[in-house]
């Protein structure tokens, strides 16, 4: 299911950004927000391992790009002689995992396997970092995998903790992400399915038939997010007003704070300060 | 007439699509006639909604009920007139900033919030292993304390829904002993920004040790007061046995946890099935009842606060052994500095702290200042920490982008997910169970609407 | 006043406005209008150690139209706006608006799309109690001064119609609230 495509596991970015000029690649720091006016001298080198390959970066085997970033405190372009204009960093994920996984993850994902014969095109991802196993699922395949998860007696996930969204504008063709949290109460495990799908085409099934409490979740993810669930019962604004324009918590959603005035000083709403990302 | 029924919805605006079913109106006459002409049509049924303003709905809280009679035939809630954009704030404060976001959820328990939210981005920064012993004693201290706290108002307001006051009262009264010493610990009676990434914001006071025994020991005489009054109470055994049933199975398919899954029958409890913040070494029992209704949870939450307070005994105990510890983590780059006390004038300010940055160390103030003003990174990655709070599991789905600021924070609350329970609690009841009915779930509209 | 002095004692003379102002500070009964963090103060101000029954507060009142005292407490959100004008229009005259904390006064800490900055926007306020939540203490005081400024010194009977009257003529000569800048100074 998980091919070894590349025998060193990914890398995880470990540069926190306190010791600039740590990693042995030249890195520029973008923020990526704001649009760049003008680009710094020396302009972006081509980095062939920063293209999308079959194995490369964003795909379902190589690391999983989130940003390139350049420049810090929003410097750019501009007469920098702070030097932090020159930064960059390349904002990773946390990769695929190779086997064997560890713990009780093999016997799982084995399990999953021998119940759905396609699984290979359910499970597009496994990643196990920190101590958590995130299946990444395929939206179409989503329905029939939570059923085999929640009926099977070796797998047993019958606890439904919770769906939320994630929106990451810079993850091109799958921006919006659905978390799913699963426990095993039984086994005592825990497990997190993540699902994505383009802001392009926003659905995703639902999966209130198989665990009903999973209705006012997706409800709430739809509301904030945009996103889809098809098959929900009543899938209408939960948190706003019902007519309400937007879908608050996505990231081209402005916070909407108004100035501050106090004694004559006008202090701007938190999302026009300084950013140190 | 002044009264009719049609099918057909006077009130969509143009463009919008008619609501379906019958639409009742009444314009103006004499209220003897309207009421005539409804009994004429043969239908009992009447729509009620228990505004967002209501004194039992534990706070805005809007249900929509469908009555025959005085019994619930359908009931639906909307929720959503607390919402505050917690989540979204956080994207735009430092990792340390949020907890002061995040402990405003549920604001009936803000520690377990602040201990979900810091477990989950100590998680990230993987320094699990670096904090204190001290910490983790303390931490748990507080979420025992919150918990008592919780059930005490959970009781007191549902006491007082019934009518009986005398129960909020002694409730209360024995809640202001536990805000003291939050206030004496925290600085605050409510919404303390306490729990940090890395540890604490403070240590205890110089008084804080006896401070906490004369309070157990006044909660410990104290607090049967509340169990002689209504345990055996004629009055609430009968408006709260047998009432809002939600066995077993139920349960188990709306994925309900905490103490409405306890009086269900199944012991599960996180603090002992995947112990955070040292859980693992104290020495508690989990209460658990068998019948479901609303009563066995009453019982249940009395219960878990003397468990609670067990677990209290054992870490004051463990306080006084680890006297002089650090309670924050020894790194530089992601302890938060200050430690508070009260100066000499009065005022609160963390003078030892100043006085070590401003005269005897640069790295000191370097460090301060990068830690207040940009905050420290978190690498890449999600976690999600589930806690058992007071009011079931909580827990944070934590995304950080590598950056100084969370990348999404989501808060997995148990009131969210509890309040979908209610109308297969109500349905079918009587309506003066929904306000039971509410009472057991013990939602608290901060964390549902978030 | 002199005119006491040559009275046998025993007599004490007011005015009926004094009296009326007396009265209704005395009873001075808020309805229940707990949002968020702040209603926990709120309620604790009703319970044995701030105990409000000791100046007649302890009866909230559920129903607007029989309260005085509208408690904003908490944070209104977008979708609660409606609900806040809709029961302060319920409330039956001579009535008075606490915003208590923050949220309630100007927004608070969630200066963001999902809150309004401050309950005077949709209702008239008459004290702002600051504090995040503030203590019941704070509260008190703030109700304490609403009660001596304002309600003792009601006007009845004809000069509340001039004062109304007045009154009046300003609100509709003054800016929206949300058009006026400098308020904090």
């Amino acid at each position: 299911m998980s091919d070894p495509s590349t025998p060193k596991n990914t890398p995880r970015d470990d540069s926190n950004g306190q010791q600039p000029g740590k990693d042995a690649e030249e890195t520029k720091d973008k923020v990526p927000s704001t649009p760049p006016d003008a680009t710094p001298e020396g302009g972006p080198e081509e980095r062939a391992d920063l293209e999308p390959t079959p194995t490369g970066p964003g795909s379902a085997q190589g690391p999983e790009i989130l940003a390139v970033r350049d420049g810090m405190f929003g410097v750019k372009g501009t007469p920098d002689t702070s030097g932090y204009g020159r930064l960059r960093r390349v904002i990773e994920f946390p990769g695929p995992s190779q086997r064997p996984y560890g713990s009780w993850y093999d016997a799982a994902i084995d399990r999953i396997a021998a119940l759905m014969p396609n699984a290979g095109q359910v499970i597009t991802r496994v990643v196990i970092d920190r101590g958590d196993l995130t299946l990444h699922v395929a939206r179409e395949h989503l329905l029939a995998l939570v059923k085999n998860l929640r009926d099977d007696a070796q797998l047993r996930f019958e606890f439904f903790s919770g769906v939320s969204g994630v929106h990451y504008p810079t993850d091109t063709g799958r921006e919006l992400h659905a978390v799913y949290h699963l426990g095993s109460m039984t086994h005592n495990r825990r497990l997190r399915l993540e699902v994505s799908a383009p802001d392009s085409d926003p659905h995703i099934p639902s999966v209130v038939s198989v665990y009903p409490g999973a209705d006012w979740h997706e409800r709430e993810t739809f509301d904030m997010f945009g996103l889809i669930f098809d098959g929900h019962p009543h899938l209408t604004r939960i948190l706003m007003p019902d007519d309400w324009p937007g879908h608050p918590q996505r990231k081209d959603y402005p916070l909407g704070g108004i100035d501050v005035e106090y004694k004559g000083a006008r202090i701007p709403s938190p999302e026009n300060r300084r950013s140190y990302n | 007439m002044t009264s009719t029924t049609s099918d057909q919805d006077l009130f969509a605006g143009q463009g919008e699509e008619p609501a379906e079913g019958t639409v009742y109106t009444a314009m103006g006459g004499d209220w003897d006639d309207i009421v005539t002409e409804q009994h004429d049509r043969g239908d009992e049924r009447i729509v009620v909604n228990m505004g967002p303003q209501h004194p039992s709905t534990h706070g805005v809280l809007r249900l929509i009920l469908e009555l025959d009679g005085e019994t619930v035939t359908e009931l639906r809630s909307s929720i959503g007139h607390l919402h505050t954009g917690i989540e979204k704030n956080t994207e735009f404060r430092t990792w340390t900033q949020a907890v002061a976001f995040i402990t405003r959820a549920d604001y009936v328990m803000p520690l377990h919030n602040e201990l979900a939210y810091v477990l989950s981005v100590e998680k990230l920064l993987e320094i699990e292993d670096q904090i204190t012993e001290r910490t983790k004693i303390i931490r748990v201290m507080m979420a025992e304390w919150m918990r008592i706290a919780s059930h005490l108002v959970a009781l007191g307001t549902g006491g007082m829904e019934l009518g009986a006051t005398t129960i909020m009262t002694v409730g209360f009264r024995e809640r202001e002993k536990i805000m003291d010493v939050f206030e004496a610990i925290t600085g605050l009676r409510m919404n303390h920004a306490y729990i940090r990434p890395g540890g604490v914001a403070n240590d205890l006071p110089d008084h804080g040790l006896q401070l906490l025994k004369d309070t157990l020991k006044s909660i410990k005489k104290q607090m049967p007061e509340l169990s002689k009054l209504a345990n055996a109470n004629p009055i609430v055994k009968s408006r709260l046995v047998g009432v809002g049933h939600l066995d077993l199975t139920a349960c188990m398919a709306l994925g309900v946890t905490g103490p409405i899954l306890r009086a269900a029958g199944y012991d599960y409890d996180l603090r002992k099935a995947l112990p955070y913040s040292g859980y693992e070494d104290y020495e508690f029992d989990i209460p658990v009842r068998d019948e479901g209704d609303s009563y066995a949870r009453f019982r249940n939450r009395i219960d878990e606060m003397w468990e609670s307070v067990r677990i209290i005994d054992q870490c004051v105990a463990r306080l006084e052994e680890t006297q002089g510890q650090r309670v924050m983590i020894d790194d530089p780059k992601i302890a938060w500095p200050a430690q508070l006390s009260i100066g000499s004038d009065g005022q609160g300010n963390s003078n030892e702290h100043l006085k070590h940055i401003m005269g005897q160390s640069m790295e000191s103030l370097i460090h301060h200042f990068k830690l207040v003003t940009e905050g420290f990174r978190v690498p890449p990655g999600q976690a999600y920490v589930p806690t058992e709070s007071a009011k079931g599991e909580l827990g944070a789905h934590v995304v950080s982008d590598g950056g100084t600021k969370p990348f999404r924070v989501h808060l997995r609350d148990p009131s969210f997910h509890h309040l979908q329970a209610l109308p297969a609690l109500s349905e079918g009841g009587m309506i003066a169970d929904v306000v039971v009915n509410i009472a057991t779930i013990d939602p608290v509209l901060g964390g549902v609407d978030r | 006043m002199g005119l006491e002095e040559k009275l046998p004692s025993g007599i004490l003379l007011t005015t009926v406005e004094a009296l009326a102002g007396a009265a209704r500070s005395a009873s001075f009964w808020p309805v229940t209008f707990g949002l968020a963090c702040c209603s926990f103060e709120m309620m604790t101000m009703g319970t044995p150690r701030f105990d409000s029954a000791r100046w007649g507060q302890e009866v909230f009142r559920n129903s607007p139209r029989q309260a005085d005292l509208m408690i904003v407490a908490g944070r209104v959100s977008q979708k609660m706006a409606p609900i806040v004008r809709q029961v302060y229009d319920q409330m039956a005259e001579p009535k008075f608006v606490l915003s208590m904390g923050v949220c309630a006064s100007s927004g608070g800490m969630f200066n963001n799309y999902a809150i309004v900055q401050g309950v005077d926007h949709i209702v008239p306020v008459d004290v702002y109690v600051p504090g995040c939540p503030p203590r019941p203490e704070m509260l008190i005081d703030g109700i304490f001064k609403l009660r001596k400024l304002k309600v003792a010194k009601l006007p009845i009977g004809s000069h509340r119609e001039e004062v109304e009257a007045e009154n009046e003529r300003l609100a509709l000569a003054k800016p929206a609230t949300i058009e006026q800048k400098g308020l904090l100074r």
